[in-house]
């Protein structure tokens, strides 16, 4: 039993550091602001969960447990949430997501038209 | 390892800080900074000073300063005088101040005085004499009340500080037409507001844990005190300075700062007319170990409601500053373009 629950929580804490790791290169390597932001915003809340699930299935005491979970549920909640309010920000700051023509001009016939 | 790690993470950001002239980054390396340092402070196994670090240092100064950089602008101004002699000053005090240190005993050696009288005390007596487990809160707030009691009315004169200088009288058109500022952004921040909405009582809960639970863990009136004021700045962030004014009467905020200061004092005075020292609560109940609970419970007590109150009275009068100098601006371009 013993070695089922560290191989279980060796597993979660892998794959959770892992995907850490990927969202820290991403934001180094990807080439805008948009994308950026999504590497980290994703891979960092799934990877911090995936993490805390690894100390979860080690923890022996309850009250660890309890305090871990709600660290979970604090970082489901805040996690797409501030990636959400940055990329808005920044959209409403005038940041245009690089290789996008498209959006370029909706945004040019916006600001001849009218002032949002 | 992870202690030169961090220590060199440390320097790092501290010369980023120096070499930057965008002040927005410059602030955020500075929260960078306070985080880091908590984190060492962990390393360190000071948990309650890590906690303090990281809700004053990494969160409300951060928050406080990017307040003012709204109002101030984010570049630096360029410097025209020459650095040397700053330099030499420089140079000279911090020479001065490490040749002090070297009287100081080696850090970590086992027959400094620290560990040869102070710590023992504490670590051997302090749970019969104040009877509660976490040694730190029973130094801060019973063996050094009193230097306690300086830090609050500091945080208290602050206040006052930011009061005199900042307080903006309001006038009644100023503020229908900030509403209606406000109402037109209702659409706008919807999603960060709900999660807010979620979030803003368990925030409140989280404080009163950390009050409460600073006999037991890492925490007490300074921590619990920012992550209060924390909330309600969250809910004037995202709802609007005037909606906040409605729900929470900065005039009864600012009584509550200096009830805080007040109810730490009387506290020593009560233990004065009992027959005690300042701030010695073995006198306040029959029983001493009763009398130390009570008495830290009630100077926690205050320190967590002058904190919160204070920090919550510097952002309303920065916020509301902001406001009133944007709102002049706009009634000038008005004027100008009228002209």
């Amino acid at each position: 039993m013993d070695i089922v629950i560290t191989i279980c929580s060796g597993f979660f804490l892998l794959v959770g550091s892992f995907l850490c790791i990927s969202g820290g290169i991403g934001l180094l390597r990807f080439p805008d602001f948009y994308t950026r932001m999504h590497a980290v915003g994703v891979t960092d809340t799934l990877g911090a969960g995936m993490i805390l699930v690894g100390l979860m299935i080690l923890s022996t005491d309850f009250l660890v447990f309890a305090k871990l979970v709600m660290v979970l549920l604090f970082t489901l909640l805040i996690g797409p949430t501030t990636s959400h309010v940055l990329a808005k920000a920044a959209f409403h700051n005038g940041v245009i997501p690089k290789d996008s023509n498209n959006l370029r001009q909706t945004e040019e016939k916006e600001n001849t038209s009218s002032i949002l | 390892m992870i202690d030169i790690v961090l220590l060199t993470l440390l320097v790092v950001v501290a010369i980023a800080i120096i070499r930057m002239k965008d002040l927005f980054a410059v602030v955020m390396l500075t929260g960078i900074y306070g985080l880091l340092s908590a984190s060492f402070f962990v390393a360190m196994d000071a948990v309650d000073v890590a906690f303090t670090e990281a809700a004053v240092g990494a969160g409300i100064s951060t928050l406080l300063m990017l307040v003012v950089i709204t109002m101030t602008g984010r570049k630096e101004k360029p410097t025209r005088h020459k650095p040397f002699s700053a330099l030499f000053v420089v140079i000279i005090t911090g020479g001065l101040l490490i040749y002090g240190t070297l009287d100081m005993p080696y850090f970590g050696s086992a027959d400094a005085p620290i560990h040869n009288h102070t710590s023992p005390r504490y670590i051997n007596d302090s749970m019969e004499e104040i009877g509660i487990p976490n040694i730190v809160t029973s130094v801060l707030a019973s063996y050094r009340a009193f230097d306690t009691f300086g830090e609050v009315v500091v945080i208290f004169t602050a206040g006052i500080g930011v009061l005199t200088l900042l307080c903006v009288a309001r006038s009644k058109e100023y503020e229908a037409e900030v509403e209606s500022i406000n109402d037109s952004m209702h659409q706008q921040h919807l999603v960060i507001r709900i999660v807010a909405k979620m979030l803003i009582p368990f925030i409140f809960l989280f404080a009163l844990y950390v009050q409460f639970h600073g006999d037991f863990g890492p925490g007490g009136g300074f921590q619990a005190g920012v992550i209060f004021a924390s909330a309600i700045i969250l809910y004037a962030m995202l709802f609007g300075l005037s909606t906040a004014h409605k729900i929470i009467n900065q005039t009864l905020i600012q009584l509550i700062a200096a009830l805080g200061v007040l109810l730490y004092g009387s506290v020593g005075i009560v233990s004065l007319m009992n027959g005690g020292n300042f701030l010695d609560y073995n006198v306040l109940s029959s029983n001493p170990i009763t009398g130390q609970h009570l008495g830290i419970l009630l100077i926690e007590w205050g320190v967590g409601c002058t904190v919160a109150s204070v920090i919550v009275v510097i952002f309303f009068n920065l916020a509301a500053r902001r406001a009133f100098q944007q709102h002049k601006k706009q009634a000038q371009d008005k004027e100008s373009s009228a002209c």
